[in-house]
C-alpha cells in the first residue's frame, strides 16, 4: 500500500477557491461562491496575522480549510482568536486533517498576540460540536442567543 | 444539573474500563473505589454488558472489560441507558397549560437542548483527556505527598 501523503497547511490562495467552494458546497448542501470570494478578498493572502484563512492540501490538492479572526472587545472579552469556518472533504476525514488545520490557526493566533479561541456552531453539529471537544474546548462563559425579528 | 446515582456509576465504570481498555476489572474492585455495594454495582454493570459497552470475563482474574470504541461513544450513549434525559414529562402538572407554564417550559426545554447537546458531543476518549488534564492540575497544585500519586493514578 502507498504511504498516505504528507499533509500541509498553508494560506489559501487563490487558485485555491474552487475546491474549498466544492467542499464546502459537499458539507453544507449550499453552493456560496460569492460569499467565499468576498472571505477570500478580505481573509485571504495571509498578510494579516488577526485574520486567517488557511488551506489543508496533499499532493497539491486541498482536502480542507479553516478561517479565522482575531476579535477585540466584544462585550468586553479581552482579544481573542475566532474560528467561523472548518472543513475537511469527507473523504478525507479521519486522517487527523481538522486537527492539524485548527492546531495552524491557533498557532496563528498565538502569534498574532492572543491566548484564547472561541467558536460558535448550531447544538446539533455534534461531528464538527465532538471534533472541537476532542481537541480540548469546553463551553466559554458567552451564550448565544437569537431572536425571531419576523415576529 | 444532577444525574441519578445509576448514571453516575455507569460512568465511573466505564472510564474505569476505557481507561486500559485490555484490562479485566473485577467489579469488587470498582466497588470498593467509589464506596457502592458491589450488588448495585453489578445490576449496572449488568445493564452495561447487555448494551455492549462492556462485556464480562470469565475464570481466574475475571470481571469486565470495555467492549465499545472510546473514540464514538458518548457520555450520552451511557446515559442514556439509565436515565430520559430531557424526554417529555411523562405526567401534565398543574398550570403546564398556562401561558406562564408554556413559557417556564420553553426555558426548561432550552436547558435541557444544551445538556443533551453536551453529553452527545464529549466521546468516553474525549473525558479521560479531560480527566488526564484534572490529573495534571491536580499534581501541579498539591505539593508532593507519599502515596498521593500512587491513589491518583488508580483512578482514571
Amino acid at each position: 500500500m502507498a504511504p498516505a501523503p504528507a499533509i500541509r497547511v498553508r494560506p489559501a490562495r487563490r487558485g485555491d477557491l474552487d475546491a474549498v467552494f466544492a467542499i464546502d458546497a459537499r458539507v453544507t448542501g449550499v453552493p456560496k461562491r460569492d460569499y467565499w470570494l468576498a472571505l477570500y478578498r478580505r481573509y485571504g493572502g495571509g498578510r494579516d496575522p488577526g485574520r486567517q484563512f488557511l488551506v489543508a492540501t496533499a499532493d497539491e490538492r486541498v482536502i480542507g480549510f479553516v478561517i479565522g479572526e482575531v476579535r477585540d472587545w466584544e462585550f468586553g472579552s479581552p482579544p481573542c482568536g475566532w474560528v467561523f469556518g472548518i472543513d475537511v472533504d469527507p473523504q478525507a476525514r479521519l486522517a487527523g486533517v481538522g486537527t492539524r488545520l485548527l492546531q495552524a490557526i491557533c498557532d496563528g493566533f498565538r502569534r498574532a498576540g492572543v491566548d484564547r479561541v472561541r467558536t460558535m456552531l448550531a447544538r446539533d453539529n455534534h461531528l464538527v460540536l465532538s471534533f472541537f471537544r476532542s481537541q480540548g474546548m469546553m463551553a466559554g462563559p458567552f451564550i448565544p442567543l437569537e431572536m425571531d425579528l419576523s415576529r | 444539573m444532577k444525574l441519578q446515582k445509576n448514571t453516575r456509576l455507569a460512568l465511573f465504570s466505564v472510564l474505569e474500563f476505557a481507561s486500559d481498555p485490555t484490562r479485566h476489572i473485577a467489579a469488587g474492585e470498582i466497588a470498593q473505589r467509589y464506596g457502592v455495594s458491589s450488588h448495585h454495582l453489578a445490576k449496572v454493570l449488568s445493564e452495561l454488558a447487555r448494551a455492549g459497552v462492556v462485556e464480562s470475563v470469565r475464570g481466574v482474574g475475571g470481571g469486565y472489560r470495555f467492549a465499545a470504541n472510546a473514540r464514538r461513544l458518548t457520555l450520552m450513549d451511557v446515559v442514556s441507558l439509565f436515565e430520559d434525559l430531557g424526554g417529555e414529562p411523562s405526567r401534565r402538572e398543574e398550570g403546564d397549560d398556562t401561558p406562564v407554564g408554556r413559557a417556564l417550559a420553553a426555558v426548561l426545554s432550552e436547558i435541557d437542548e444544551i445538556a443533551k447537546a453536551t453529553f452527545s458531543t464529549i466521546t468516553l476518549a474525549t473525558m479521560l483527556r479531560l480527566i488526564e488534564r484534572q490529573r495534571a492540575e491536580a499534581s501541579r497544585a498539591a505539593p508532593a505527598r507519599p502515596g498521593a500519586a500512587r491513589a491518583a493514578r488508580r483512578a482514571p
